[in-house]
């Protein structure tokens, strides 16, 4: 589909703001930054994944030549923090217990990184050991080790919610099937590993640079964690390498680098290495789901009654809103009464889990998704006519109230359907299922911006100042926003230059300062609608600005005025701007690029709109009107706006081997409206894989102490060049009334249908169904084994 | 040494152990792996960095391809796509997409899905 509007910006195919720096080098990430003077940090992880700690001797560290300071929890405290205020359970160092390997108990400063390294290696700590929880479906079992106090039975978030009439759904059903699906830990597997650089300057104010997606949350844990006041703390975003939801959180790696900068009185710089990326984690947690689902004879969805248990790993961080993502989002995309959810999120000695995109909801949606191809068998229908059935339509509301404002599930749909010529290949694979060629289908559902900040609080979720240089000319838009490879800088800039009818080149964008504006961040899906709309607004006061001291001096009403193609130009007819022009041809004697002409740029206009009344600001901010029901939990799910998207896989299968090679995959995502058609497309590709990589491949692997056994990217695979097939990204835009120019979101909806449109695609090709994630060669041939023995 | 000692901070560093490519550069015109090389078996070498790409401040044609196509999401494996891609299209000027992707294999992208890059580096075999 292409541009069908009067758009001069938006809904193009513009470069981002940021692919010239990033394809000569000149971008730069945290680990690109030194200063002079610099020191360089280095952490002790636990190697026991549950001890008490008895004693840390630190005195051999503190004497080896050129570490300039050892710290523990002794110097950082034990103030508690984390993501989620109802679960602070973290602090900086371990100080009575370590609960994974990986677990941080100190931090050194020293002049070079191999001393580091090596006064870390000196550190020496007595451990007593305690038993190991490692198997979350067990943790709430009588008998088993307690992480912490606070959690009791280790669970450390439940949601008990029951929506509609259960047994009367139960009542209607025709066919009622329970279905079970596993996943395993998943790491994010961003290319840049976490970097940070802290700084304190002679006022006291210390600045973090870190490869964040959340500058505005990390700046609030850092000021309480090292007991400082907020605005002392400036937190700055450089270039990021990716994040996909593990950098939203603040990391030990940030309050140890600020300790010690804050310690020494010296920059410091912490960079992480691939390991200690997974020992990090915060990724994707492990979800044991059964969903039992009931239709009627025709097709509609009568209930879904839904278990789940979460193995977070050691610590809450995002998982309490892990846990309530999991089961809100199966609300919709379908139309769907009844639904009960009982999640169990419980704490494991293994690195943290949190939010990985498609935060919570990826799993659940693919065993909904696989249970719905399985009852379409069992009715004998079409798996799309099944959904086509059931799809929501715009302006319904859930069962659990969220309502869609815009939805294009049906058309998302129907594309994919016809561009895969679904129809022909699927009624030769139903004649020919079970020998290794498949194809299949499924649907996702995605907020499009978390509907409340993390913490408690009235808070715009966004601000944007954009000022015009005074000089005349150019503008710049100043964000908190998180560009963490996702393009939001480009989708700002875009909009900006819309609104005031500028080339983009004319926009900078700053952004990913705590000190520039409130901005949450680049999580859930956000920043498009949000920052989206807030610079919109400071775009449009900045015009009206101009226009009214422009239109003043002509007595032109400033509404009969626009700002187009970099002029100032008469809305119902042509204006002879040329008299206001001599001011401004005053003041550049011997210039030589002086306008000409009956119209007036903008050049001209903003620099005389700044000789009238000064710097010409314009602000904008956002907040989302009150969203969502009364229950308890009810905040999560909620979203201005919701994206969805279905997407088509074909595959085949080598039944000897198991081997499986993704033919094809047609993807169609609702965004409401593409900013940029190619980041759009971009997103949708991004998610594509990583589903693919989710279903087939990735996996953390533990020993039976809690050690992850292929903390690398050799052993843990994410997809190659080779793996991954051609990607076909199909657009719909169905005009989101909330958000700015119909937009919403893309960045995570899109991987919702990815793997279960895989399982779908491996069922139809071998005719076994794995209910084990990722579906690896030796589980499918695990699987056919067992259909030929039960023959 | 090219980040730290050079100023050359253009490559990356994903892994440190040869399983990412981020930090591809070439020696004497081969894509090579700098983490894996210490300095001085490059003494004497010809290396170029993504650094070398650009000529008087003006992108190369597969430079521009991949800021043109949208090949760019975070940047962080851009420059060792970029050396891998260079290396391939001087040996071979009109590689096939199954050859641009076993040449990309060892380049880890998790932005993108390669489906970009591929088509940046297609459109500039194409010519
Ligand atoms: S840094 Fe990963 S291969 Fe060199
Ligand atoms: S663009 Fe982010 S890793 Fe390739």
């Amino acid at each position: 589909m292409s541009k069908n509007n009067s758009y001069k910006i938006l809904n193009t195919r513009l470069p981002r703001v940021d692919a010239i720096d990033k394809v000569t080098g000149k971008a730069i990430y945290t680990d690109d930054m030194s200063f002079p003077g610099m020191l360089y940090g280095a952490i002790l992880h636990s190697p026991l994944a549950h001890a008490r700690i008895l004693n840390i001797d630190t005195s051999r560290a503190e004497r080896l030549p050129g570490v300039k300071a050892v710290v523990t929890y002794k110097e950082a405290g034990t103030q508690p923090y984390g993501v989620s205020p109802a679960r602070y359970d973290e602090t900086i160092f371990c100080h009575d217990k370590v609960r994974y390997i990986g677990d941080e108990i100190a931090a050194v400063a020293a002049v070079d990184k191999d001393t580091a390294l090596e006064a870390v290696s000196f550190i020496k700590v007595d451990f007593e050991e305690l038993p190991v929880l490692l198997d979350g479906r067990h943790a709430m079992d009588e008998g088993q080790p307690q992480l912490h106090d606070m959690y009791k039975n280790n669970i450390c978030a439940r949601v008990n919610w029951n929506f509609g009439d259960i047994e009367k759904g139960r009542k209607e059903s025709h066919i009622i099937r329970t279905d079970h699906i596993t996943s395993k830990m998943q790491d994010a597997a961003f290319m840049e590993p976490q970097s940070v650089v802290a700084e304190v300057d002679s006022h006291g104010n210390l600045t973090m640079w870190s490869s964040t997606q959340a500058p505005h949350y990390i700046q609030r844990t850092l000021a309480m964690a090292l007991n400082m006041p907020l605005h002392k703390v400036r937190v700055i975003k450089p270039a990021v390498g990716g994040g996909f939801g593990p950098k939203a959180s603040c990391s030990t790696v940030e309050l140890a680098t600020c300790l010690l900068a804050l310690k020494t009185g010296k920059p410091v710089k912490t960079t992480l290495d691939r390991e200690q990326v997974f020992l990090h984690s915060r990724a994707r947690h492990q979800f044991f789901h059964t969903m039992t689902t009931g239709v009627k004879k025709d097709g509609t969805l009568s209930f879904l009654e839904h278990h789940c248990i979460l193995d977070g790993g050691a610590y809450a961080s995002f998982g309490i809103a892990t846990v309530y993502y999991a089961g809100s989002l199966l609300g919709g995309p379908y139309r769907l009464k009844n639904m009960k959810y009982d999640g169990y999120r419980v704490v494991t000695n293994k690195p943290a889990c949190g939010a990985q995109r498609g935060h919570g909801a990826v799993i659940a949606r693919a065993a909904f998704e696989v249970q719905l191809d399985r009852i379409a068998e069992e009715l004998g229908m079409d798996p799309i006519e099944l959904r086509l059935k059931n799809v929501m339509e715009a302006g319904e509301t859930t069962c659990n109230e969220l309502f869609v404002s815009s939805f294009g599930m049906k058309e998302a749909l129907e594309a994919v359907r016809d561009s895969a010529a679904w129809k022909k290949k699927r009624s030769l694979a139903g004649k020919t299922r079970g020998t290794g060629k498949g194809i299949g289908a499924a649907c996702g559902f995605f907020v499009s911006g978390a509907g409340y900040p993390i913490y408690r609080s009235k808070t715009y979720h966004c601000t944007v100042v954009t000022k015009v240089d005074e000089v005349g000319g150019g503008v710049t838009v100043s964000s908190g926003a998180a560009d963490i490879g996702q393009g939001s800088d480009t989708v700002l800039a875009m909009i900006t230059a819309e609104e005031l009818g500028l080339p983009l080149d004319d926009v900078r964008v700053v952004s990913g300062d705590s000190n520039l504006s409130v901005d949450l961040g680049a999580y859930s899906s956000r920043t498009t609608l949000m920052t989206g709309h807030a610079c919109k607004d400071a775009a449009r006061d900045i015009k009206r600005q101009i226009l009214e001291v422009i239109g003043g001096k002509l007595n032109i009403p400033p509404e009969k005025l626009d700002l187009k193609d970099g002029r100032v130009v008469g809305i119902d007819k042509d204006i002879d701007f040329s008299a206001l022009r001599e001011e401004y041809l005053q003041e550049h004697k011997g210039f030589m690029d002086l306008p000409e002409g009956p119209q007036l740029t903008f050049r001209e206009a903003s620099r005389i709109a700044f000789l009238e009344i000064g710097s010409v600001v314009g602000t904008g901010s956002y907040r989302p009107p009150k969203l969502g029901g009364s229950f308890k939990g009810a905040t999560v799910g909620t979203s201005p706006a919701f994206g969805c998207s279905a997407q088509v896989a074909e595959v085949s299968v080598d039944l000897e081997t198991g081997e499986v090679t993704v033919d094809n995959i047609t993807g169609a995502h609702d965004c409401g409206f593409a900013i940029n058609r190619t980041q759009v497309e971009g997103q949708m590709q991004g998610s594509m894989m990583m589903g693919m990589g989710e279903a087939l491949m990735e996996q953390i692997i533990y020993n039976d102490k809690g050690r992850i056994m292929n903390a690398n990217l050799a052993e843990y695979k994410i997809p190659t060049s080779l793996d991954v097939p051609h990607l076909d990204a199909i657009i719909v835009e169905s005009n989101e009334p909330h958000g700015p120019y119909g937009a919403k979101e893309v960045g995570e909806g899109a991987i919702m249908p990815v793997i279960p449109s895989i399982l779908n695609a491996i069922y139809d090709a071998t005719g076994v169904r794995i209910d084990e994630l990722p579906v690896t060669p030796e589980r499918i041939i695990e699987a056919l084994k067992k259909k030929r023995e039960n023959k | 040494m090219v980040r730290e000692d050079l100023g050359l901070t253009g490559s990356k560093k994903g892994c440190g152990i040869g399983d990412c490519g981020a930090c591809t550069m070439l020696v004497n015109g081969v894509a090579t792996f700098s983490c894996m090389m210490l300095a001085i078996q490059a003494d004497g070498c010809v290396v170029e960095t993504v650094e070398s790409l650009a000529e008087n401040g003006k992108l190369n044609k597969l430079q521009q391809s991949f800021v043109d196509l949208g090949a760019i999401q975070c940047g962080y494996c851009t420059p060792g796509m970029l050396m891998t891609a260079t290396e391939l299209l001087r040996r071979n000027p009109h590689p096939s997409e199954k050859e641009i992707r076993l040449a990309l294999s060892g380049n880890l992208c998790r932005c993108t899905g390669y489906q970009k890059i591929v088509d940046a580096i297609k459109a500039v075999a194409g010519e």
